[in-house]
Parts: structure tokens; sequence; C-alpha cells
């Protein structure tokens, strides 16, 4: 067999882009964090609710719904329901466990909610909707999930919402649940009220 | 073909001759050196995850708790896991290519021999680390290894005790090393081919390594960024996956399988490049339908990175990404199913002879088919909603991994051992291992198949009474199965110490570069190339 002396080959060049591609995915990873959120908001997918109401009415920039128009044609079942989650000494119940709506109609209901420990506990209650090509069409003019609660020991309160289900809503939808868990936010460093905004 | 033992006239670069004994070894840039490192540390990790699961299998025997707690399960069901796949496996492949890759394609060392040297000796710390939460808790500090399962799903991740910290950390050890391998191999594919092999003359094996490295730089790099956000989370209060801080768990299933899908191919694209070569040598004939395997393995390659949410159709994804994930992951079946027919096409009218390598491919074959099949049961969303996270998966990936990765593998050391020490295996104990692995892996891991499909859910250490017989047959099953291994290190330890000299073209059909060098090859080899016509 014909044999030669290898030409030496200078490797940095390819090494470098290897190392750049690395790199990319490493970023790739951190960027889908937003992504994902961005996708979950666009689509519905996953629950998150619209970001079109905050507290305090419209966020800036975004286009007012007409929500005047009230398709009384049909009606839709909301369910309420709620979990506190492990970590936070309270009790949550829906004063109702459901409504007839008709999209369009601006309704309220509350939940009652109550501290059994005996000390002062701060919490954050986080929102979904199922099924999920509702959760764009739920939307939510006042909240108590936009900040968070403080109750004191023992003490009891009824939390309310404001909610519209818009007239867009799939005509194939004929239930919609809303589920808040309940978190505590005792030891997170982090402000959540970015949070409820995005929601 | 002796040029390469003279050929050595300046002083070398690297390699023996520098050190003796243990320091030889820590400093070693030689791929032949580093590349039987990375071998015997794969063995020996290969029995370390194996304890762990026959341990496992013991509760299992029976209904009830006997040996131990549910907690100390859990970490045993996790760390066996994440032992074999990042310190069996990955170094076997890595070893693979370290020994065979510059043989085969005519180069005379890997790329970046330094590099090399640094991609190994990360391998053992990492492996400790991993470990090591077991044998502290054992003096009272932690609560033990990593008890979340190989998954890492948040929330559980980002509650659990100290074992996940060191689990992760030891993630990112392996995956710089694994990053670093996948490097070394592209650049010495790229730059060092004997002069005259084009890429589409490359054996097939590089071709596999190839698809390899760049999924796994594509991918490592994705799990280490997960892991580092679970890191966060758990120490410096950012709240990536946690809901309450406006994260979402969902995300790291994302981002998990993104990088653990990908993952099964890259433990099975060095494996199925090699087996063309095995089954081509043994049945005397050329490997058949080379372009349509080297294009297969593109295919399969660039489907790896899409399909990752089949993983868990379960979490609740919206119905059109569950219908776009069960196509693309059923896609994944056509060039499979190419390579399959390849490789029976390459066996069709040979003048087959079935020494222990072949045994291994043929039952590779068979074995890797089954779980091909029931991977397509598992794709399928609707019936997925009842197999999920039940033994039926258990019984599918180690069809997949055992037969399709650890079988390969032991194809690839009964291929290649005469060559590496120049010395023939026991052909007898060889037979004898694959038969006992053969009957005993499928006395293991088919009565799981019908406890999967009764509804028994997997990483539980206690179970209804209805699954006991079949979960005894499984345990007795994986005790013949551990101890015939003991055959393949004995079969290996002998081959190295001596046996029958072995000739440089091992086998009588073996066609290809690494057979032109003698049994064992000199420690450099290939310094002038050889010239591809």
């Amino acid at each position: 067999m014909e044999q030669v002396q290898p030409t030496p080959r200078n490797h940095n060049r390819l090494v470098t882009r290897l190392l750049l591609l690395v790199a990319g995915a490493f970023l790739f990873a951190f960027a889908m964090v937003p992504l994902y959120n961005v996708l979950c908001e666009v689509t519905g997918f996953n629950g998150k609710t619209s970001a079109g109401f905050v507290a305090g009415g419209l966020k800036t920039g975004a286009a007012p719904e007409p929500v005047s128009r009230v398709d009384t044609g049909r009606l839709i079942r909301i369910e309420f329901t709620g979990t506190v989650m492990p970590g936070l000494p309270w009790e949550m119940r829906p004063l109702k466990v459901s409504m007839d709506v008709h999209p369009g109609e601006l309704q309220q209901v509350s939940y009652l909610v109550r501290n059994t420990a005996d000390r002062t506990i701060t919490g954050q209650a986080v929102p979904s909707v199922t099924p999920g090509q509702a959760a764009q069409h739920f939307e939510k003019i006042e909240c108590f999930c936009f900040d968070q609660q403080t109750l004191a020991p023992g003490e009891a309160q009824e939390m309310p919402l404001a909610f519209i289900v818009s007239p867009e809503v799939d005509r194939n939808i004929s239930h919609i649940t809303l589920s808040y868990a309940f978190f505590s936010i005792e030891g997170q460093r982090r402000t959540l009220s970015a949070t409820a905004e995005a929601r | 073909m002796n040029t390469a033992t003279t050929a050595n006239g300046h002083p070398a670069p690297h390699g023996a001759g520098h050190y003796g004994g243990v320091l030889r070894w820590l400093t070693t840039t030689n791929h032949k050196d580093i590349g039987t490192m990375y071998l015997t540390f794969s063995l020996l990790m290969f029995f370390v995850g194996g304890s762990m699961i026959l341990a496992v299998r013991a509760e299992l025997f029976s209904p009830g708790l006997q040996l131990m707690q549910p907690e100390f399960f859990n970490q045993l069901v996790g760390v066996h896991a994440l032992v074999m796949i990042f310190a069996a496996l990955m170094p076997a492949a890595t070893g693979f290519a370290n020994w065979m890759l510059p043989l085969m394609i005519g180069a005379p060392d890997m790329a970046l021999p330094r590099l090399n040297n640094w991609g190994f000796w990360l391998l053992p710390p990492a492996a400790l680390l991993l470990t090591l939460p077991f044998f502290l808790a054992l003096f009272g500090i932690g609560d033990g290894a990593l008890a979340t399962g190989w998954t890492f799903y948040a929330p559980l991740s980002v509650q659990g005790g100290m074992g996940v910290d060191f689990a992760i950390l030891a993630v990112h050890i392996f995956g710089i090393s694994s990053i670093m391998g996948s490097i070394n191999v592209i650049v010495t594919i790229f730059n060092m081919r004997a002069p005259g092999m084009t890429l589409m003359k490359m054996p097939l094996f590089a071709w596999g390594w190839l698809i390899t490295a760049f999924l796994l730089l594509a991918t490592l790099p994705v799990l280490a960024g997960a892991v580092t956000m679970l890191l966060t989370d758990r120490h410096f209060g950012t709240q990536f996956f946690d809901a309450a801080g406006g994260g979402d768990p969902i995300l790291f299933q994302h981002l998990f399988w993104f990088f653990g899908h990908p993952e099964v191919y890259i433990l099975l694209l060095p494996v199925w490049g090699l087996m063309p070569h095995v089954l081509a040598t043994f049945s005397r004939k050329p490997a058949y339908g080379y372009k349509a395997q080297v294009y297969s393995f593109i295919a399969i390659g660039v489907l790896s990175l899409v399909v990752w949410a089949h993983h868990f159709f379960t979490a609740g994804l919206p119905v059109p990404a569950l219908i776009y994930f069960m196509f693309s992951t059923m896609a994944i079946s056509i060039p499979l199913a190419v390579l399959f027919f390849c490789w029976i096409a390459t066996m069709w009218k040979g003048a087959m002879t079935f020494e222990t390598p072949m045994l291994f491919a043929v039952g590779f074959i068979v074995l890797f088919g089954i779980a091909g099949l029931t991977g397509l049961i598992l794709a399928d969303v609707a019936a997925d909603a009842q197999y999920h996270h039940s033994y039926f998966v258990v019984a599918h990936f180690h069809y997949a991994l055992f037969t399709g990765g650890i079988m390969g593998v032991m194809t690839g050391v009964y291929y290649w051992l005469p060559k590496w020490t120049g010395h023939m295996y026991s052909e007898k104990l060889g037979k004898l291992h694959f038969w006992l692995t053969v009957f005993s892996f499928n006395l293991t891991f088919m009565p799981q198949f019908f406890l999967g499909l009764a509804g028994m859910p997997r990483r539980i250490p206690d179970y209804a009474l209805q699954f006991a017989e079949f979960n005894a047959i499984s345990s007795v099953g994986a005790m013949i199965l551990g101890v015939s291994q003991l055959l393949f290190a004995w079969n290996i330890w002998s081959c190295i110490r001596g046996g029958e000299k072995a000739e440089a073209r091992v086998w009588e059909g073996a066609d290809g570069l690494e057979w032109e060098l003698p049994s064992p090859p000199p420690h450099h080899s290939w310094e002038t190339q050889p010239v591809i016509k």
C-alpha cells in the first residue's frame, strides 16, 4: 500500500467553530425560557390566561376588547376550583362551585380564603384555565391573583374575581375550568408582581 | 505493512516511554492508551451500575418491603440509570472511537491528544461525585444520592436533598468530558483522514460516530443549561421551574428531553456504525447499501432533535403538539427500517459463520427489533396514555439500550479484542456468555412488558399481589444476567494476559485499514498515512 507523510493541519479554526456551536446550544437552553412563555401566551397552551388585562385596568398599548357584545345565544359553564400548595397553612374554596355565563357578560365571584396558622402569612395565587384553547378568551378584569395576599392569624377573607369570557371563544367549548394554586411566598426573594402581570 | 513501527525517526511528542507506572496513564496522550482507559472505566462502571439494579431487583422479588426503604430504592433506580448512561455506555463508545477511529481512517493519532487525556480524566471524579452521597449517608452526612430518578424532574428535584446537587455537578463534568471527546472526534474525522479517503469512502463506524458527535455538541449544552437552572432554583432564589414564581415545571421536561431523546441515538449510532463491519466480516460480503446507511444516520440524527415531547405525552400538551410529536416520532422508524434492511441484506446469501461477535450482532438485530416495534406502540398518543410510566416503558428502553447499546458494545469488544491485545479470546466462553446473556435478558425484560400492560407503574418499590409471579421471574433473570457478565470480564482479562496469537487480519472476511496493522498495533501507527485509491 502506498504511504505518504501526513500533512500537518491547523485544527484551531474547526475547534473554534465547534466551541461556538456548544456555546450557542447552551444559550439556546436559556433562550427557551422566554420563548416558551411567549409561545404559551400566544397560543394559550398550558392554560396560561390572557395578558390583555391587568390589575387596575388595561395594559397600556393593548387595544380594548369590544366586550359590549354579549352572545346570549349560548351558555358556558364555568367551574371554579382551587388548591393550596404544601407549605401554606391556608384553606380556600370558591363560594360558587360553578356558574353558567353568556360569552361577553361581566361576572363576579369570590373565593373564601382562611389562614389556619397563628401567624401572618403572605401568599400568591397562580391561575390556570382548562381547556387550553379557552385560556386566551378567559379575561380576568379584577383578580386577587394580580397581587400578593396577606392574611392575619385566623383571618378569613372573601377574595373577589371579575371576568369576561370573550365572545370569540370557540363554539365547541361548553365547559371552562378555572383553577388556582395558592403558594406561600415566604422566603422567596423575588417579587411576584412581575409574574402576576405576565399572567 | 510494518512501516508504522519504523517511521518514528523523531522524538515522540507523546506516548509511552516518558513515564512508567501510574504516571504513564495519568499523562498519556496516546489514543490507544486513552481508549484502553475509557473501556476499562466503562467496564468497571457497568458492574457498579449493574450491582445497584440487582439490589433493586432483589427488593422487587416479592411484594412488600423487605430489603430497603423506598428512599434508598429511589436512589438506586436513578443513579443506576445515570451510571449506565454517562459512566458506562458513553465512555465505551468514546473508548471505541479513541482506539479504532485513527486506525480505521489511517490517522497517526486523535487530532487533539492533550484534550483527549483531559476528557478521560474528568470521568473518575464525575463518577465519584455521583456515587459519593451513598457513602456520605453511611456516615450520617446528607440523606443519600439523587432520589428523583435520572430525569431530575422539577419540582421534585428542586426540593430534593444534597444528592441532587452532587448529581447536577457530576452531569456537568460528564458533559464537559463528552463535549471534549466529540470535538476531538469531529476534528479527527474532518482533518486527519488518510489521503484519498473522501467522506463517502469513510468506514460506517466513523459515520455513526460523526453524527453522534454533532448530536452531543448540539444537545449536551442544553442539558447543562437545564441543570444549571435547577441548581440556581435550588440555591440562588431563581424560579425557572417554580410555578409560584412564574416558572414552569413542564419547561424542565422540554429542556431535559431536548437532550434526552437525542441521547438515545447518541448511545446507539456508534453501535449502528459498527454493525455493518461485523455483519460484513462474518458474511464475507461487503456491507449492503453504504450510501443508504449514511443517509439514514443523518436522517435519524436530524429527526432525533425534533421529537422530544413523546417522552411526556401525558403532561397535558395541547392536541396539535401531540399529533406533531406522534407523527415525527413514527417517522424515525423509516430510516431505522432502512438500516435493518441493510443489515439483513448484508447477511443475505453470505458465507456466514457465527463467531461470538457475529452471534452478538445477530442477537442485536432481533432484540433491537423488538425495541423498535414496542417504541412504535409507545409513540401512539392514544395508546401511550395507558403505557406511560409503566413497566412497559422500562422493558422497551432496556430492549433499546441493553441490546442496542450494551450488546452492541459487546459485539465491538469481541470483534476488536484480538486486535487490541494481540491474543484470541476464548471462543467457548464468549459463546456461553452470549447465550446466557440473551436467555437471561429476555427472562428479565419480557415479563416486564406484561407487567406494564397489566398496569404496574415503574420506580415503585412495592406492588400489588397480582404482579408477584412476573416480578419473581424478572428478578431471577436479572440475577443470572448480572452473574453472566462476570464471564465477559473474565474472558477479557484472560485475553489480555495471553492466549492464541492473533493475526493482523484477525477475521478471515475482515476488510479495512485497521486490519492492515499487526495485532496488537504498535504504539504509534499510521505515522505515514496510507493512500486510498
